[in-house]
């Protein structure tokens, strides 16, 4: 259980440009009234960072053009339980429980 | 903190208050779990510590540039190279902040700092559906959600670092899943949340970004393809609405 002043400094480092990019848009948009073309561009961004979100994940590790197919067969039903419910957590159950039977009965 | 809104003037909304964050902060606890524990696993498989995995936790707090860090520590990258990726991965959270900042703009600097310092993946969905759906964002809400999910973060981690050897592998469980199907639900609430008018709009904009992504994958990294078809596709969502 120790820490080695470089490792410190090199997660020090980290820490620092990962706060930059988060703390920044507050401090600059706190003091600067933002153009509405400004605010509808950034009105798309939920929608389109989540679609991202998504899609990373489905997409595999071994190169463009490969698919995480086992990811792909449980969207499908978890995408259809989220449209139903509307409920965040009653998904992200839905999905686990469906990931880990498709998992158990394919091996 | 209520007292230091009244203080500053802050209007604050009875249903939008710090225990309503940590309530909204619940669904997504098993996201943070699951992906926490692996997260200090791979820490350990990669030579840190325990106590350095829970600095990365409480200092980093993300859990792709958690899993990167480890990853390339391993490898024995050098330390530009490590600091520089980490700034690429998690510069997504910028476009984030950027999006839910207009709505402290009536809080104290401090505030502003707290609430974009907590941001994660996980929060920015929770509050941007709060937002999609017109509920006033306040910063005690934010609060709650934001420290509830930090805590639950810094003690997963602690667990898969220091009990990681002897938890059964989390994949057969299904738990990284958890992330995926959790980005699905935010996703569909927030269409939920779209005026039906503009419906068909967004639709043809998620295939957008599909495109997009799978194009970018030939070219980038898939953390460089979220942030250039988030941006590419929030410009064409403005120039084709009508």
């Amino acid at each position: 259980m120790n820490v080695s002043l470089s490792m410190l400094l090199l997660i020090a480092a980290c820490a620092a440009v990962t706060i930059v990019p988060r703390v920044l848009p507050f401090l600059i948009i706190r003091n600067l009234k933002l153009p509405v073309l400004a605010m509808r561009w950034l009105s798309y961004i939920p929608i389109c960072i989540l679609t991202a979100l998504v899609v990373s994940n489905v997409l595999g590790e071994n190169g463009p053009l490969s698919f995480d197919w086992e990811v792909i067969a449980i969207m499908i039903p978890t995408i259809l339980f989220a449209l139903w419910t509307k409920s965040l957590l009653l998904t992200v159950v839905i999905g686990v429980v469906l990931m880990a039977a498709l998992r158990f009965f394919i091996g | 903190m209520a007292d230091v809104h009244a203080s500053i003037g802050a209007e604050e909304n009875n249903e939008m208050n710090f225990r309503q964050g940590v309530r909204d902060c619940i669904p997504t606890l098993l996201g943070y779990i699951s992906i926490g524990i692996a997260a200090g696993v791979i820490g350990i498989a990669a030579g840190l510590s325990a106590l350095e995995v829970v600095l990365l936790a409480v200092l980093v707090y993300a859990g792709s540039a958690q899993f990167i860090f480890a990853a390339l520590v391993l490898e024995g990258s050098p330390a530009a190279a490590i600091i520089l990726t980490i700034f690429i991965v998690n510069l997504r959270h910028f476009l984030m902040s950027a999006t839910l900042a207009p709505h402290f703009t009536q809080y104290s600097v401090w505030q502003n700092i707290g609430s974009g310092i907590l941001l994660t993946d996980e929060t920015f969905g929770v509050a941007s559906v709060k937002t999609q759906q017109k509920q006033g964002m306040t910063a005690s809400w934010m609060n709650g959600l934001n420290v509830t999910a930090y805590i639950c973060w810094i003690i997963s981690c602690a667990v898969g670092a220091i009990f990681g050897n002897w938890i059964a592998d989390p994949e057969a469980l299904g738990l990284d899943f958890a992330l995926t199907s959790m980005f699905i639900a935010l996703l569909v609430l927030q269409l939920d949340a779209v005026e039906s008018t503009k419906i068909k709009h967004y639709i043809r904009l998620i295939l957008c970004i599909v495109i997009l992504m799978i194009g970018f994958s030939f070219f980038v990294s898939s953390h460089m393809a979220v942030l250039l078809a988030t941006i590419l596709g929030a410009t064409i969502g403005v120039v084709t609405e009508k």
